[in-house]
């Protein structure tokens, strides 16, 4: 690592492009980097091509130009098992896997990564009570059971299993009603500032960036339009910026 | 009452013919699961290749069954035997729905699980052993419903090859224009097949997980 900055990025995309075969330009020349600790939070409509960059980090899709460099090394030349166990993933309604308990869901990359049991039980047991379910109540119920709020929770507890230095979170909140989103999004953000994560997170909701971010990079049809802290988001004068802004504080004025 | 009667007298017979027919029952079904999951997979796995195998499983499946029988009379090795053959036969029949359903159940499941997975980093064969299948898991177990009842009833046509079974019993049945033999076979073929039918019915619903 000799050749690396010392203040080396936990996530570097150096002008990454990525193109459907055959398809549109999604993500054009897009430069970003993540440092250790901070939570990025992508901003953009349906089809700015955020989960897009997402979905580079942990190599489910690889770029068609540049690089995307995690802990100094090109995505590609990760073997993708090792870099994605390395790597949380939160997706919407948690994709968890119907036919494992909630135990055994979160227990899912212990497991992969042959934990003794009993470190991966006391490991689930930690993580249900961090994201605020009561273990003896929930570890042995099955997804279908759990109202979309207690999954999320459980896709989140998932996610975090393994202590990824890394978590990538895709619209996980944006399919709950706005008052489980709301709890969520509070104890997420507790979480957050307890466990210090590099965390990039996928949302098209203003809110949720304004108070998840520590900072925002807002994208528009596949570019990177700025990045901001969330104060000087609220004054961002781009136009594409200032007309998403628009349309979130026109949301909030009919509350006045 | 005589039809009873002739049951009770013949059972010693009756009962040699239906194991007869669960042993070619039972040894084409293993062929077909053993060949035929596994073709499943390829064919959810690769569409490409998944055209073509289910196409001649299709074919397979439109031969009228006596006239596969004949097909396969002169092939070498099968045709030695009367029960190689029609075991042979009856894997034939049983391939296609097992194939159709091992396919359709891995290619339906919820992309955002399969997603998920990946994500997490299970590699391609832990997707496979540790989700898709069991996921899958019930369709299979109908396409092998399906392919169970369908092959103890055709294995009743494997008697007009001299491979035994309860065909023996209709056929006789039929030559002699007598009812009670031509039930004697097919009361037990039905039964055995709404016994089959019940059975994996049953295992298929348990295994059926709300997705």
């Amino acid at each position: 690592m000799n050749d690396a900055p010392s203040t080396q990025s936990a996530i570097e995309f150096r002008d990454v492009s990525f193109r459907a075969i055959d398809g549109p330009v999604i993500l054009d020349h897009l430069e970003l980097a993540i440092s250790p600790g901070e939570s990025l939070v992508l901003l953009g409509r349906s089809g700015s091509g955020k989960t897009t960059a997402l979905r580079l980090i942990n190599r489910l899709l690889e770029p068609t130009g540049g690089a995307v460099i995690i802990a100094g090394r090109s995505t590609l030349d990760w073997d993708p098992v090792v870099l994605r166990r390395g790597i949380g993933y939160v997706i919407q309604d948690a994709g968890l896997f119907p036919h494992y308990t909630v135990e055994r869901n979160v227990g899912l990359v212990p497991w992969l990564e042959k934990w003794p049991e009993e470190r991966r039980r006391a490991r689930v047991t930690e993580l249900l009570q961090l994201t605020g379910l009561d273990p003896a109540r929930f570890a042995h119920r099955y997804p279908h059971e759990l109202s979309g709020g207690q999954r999320q929770r459980v896709g989140v507890a998932r996610a975090l299993a393994a202590d990824p230095p890394i978590l990538l979170m895709d619209e996980p909140f944006g399919a709950l009603d706005p008052l489980t989103r709301g709890e969520l999004q509070k104890e997420f953000a507790d979480v957050q500032t307890r466990l210090r994560k590099t965390i990039v997170f996928v949302t098209h909701d203003t809110r949720e960036a304004l108070l998840l971010g520590s900072r925002i990079a807002f994208l528009d049809a596949g570019r990177l339009v700025g990045i901001y802290t969330p104060e000087e988001f609220l004054h961002a004068t781009e136009p594409v910026a200032a007309a998403y802004l628009a349309a979130f504080r026109m949301g909030d004025s009919l509350l006045k | 009452m005589d039809f009873i009667h002739f049951m009770i007298r013949n059972r010693d017979q009756i009962f040699t013919a239906t194991l007869e027919h669960l042993w070619l029952v039972g040894a084409a079904m293993f062929l077909a699961v053993v060949i035929g999951i596994p073709l499943g997979i390829v064919a959810a796995r690769r569409p490409w290749l998944g055209k073509p195998i289910i196409g001649v499983a299709n074919v397979a499946e439109t031969i009228p069954s006596l006239a596969l029988f004949g097909f396969l009379l002169p092939v070498p090795w099968l045709g030695d035997r009367a029960d190689r053959l029609a075991i042979t036969a009856l894997a034939l029949y049983a391939l296609l729905p097992i194939i159709r359903n091992t396919a359709t159940g891995i290619t339906g499941v919820d992309p955002k699980i399969r997603d998920a997975a990946r994500g997490m980093g299970m590699t391609e064969n832990q997707i496979l052993i540790h989700v898709e299948l069991p996921l899958a898991f019930s369709y299979l177990l109908a396409g092998v419903r399906v392919a169970a009842v369908l092959t103890i009833a055709i294995a009743t046509i494997a008697a007009a090859v001299g491979a035994g079974g309860l065909g023996e019993f209709i056929f006789r049945g039929l030559a002699m224009v007598n009812d009670q033999l031509i039930l004697a076979g097919a009361i037990p073929a039905a039964a055995l097949a709404l016994a089959t039918d019940f059975i994996l019915g049953t295992l298929e619903k348990r295994y059926r997980f709300a997705q």
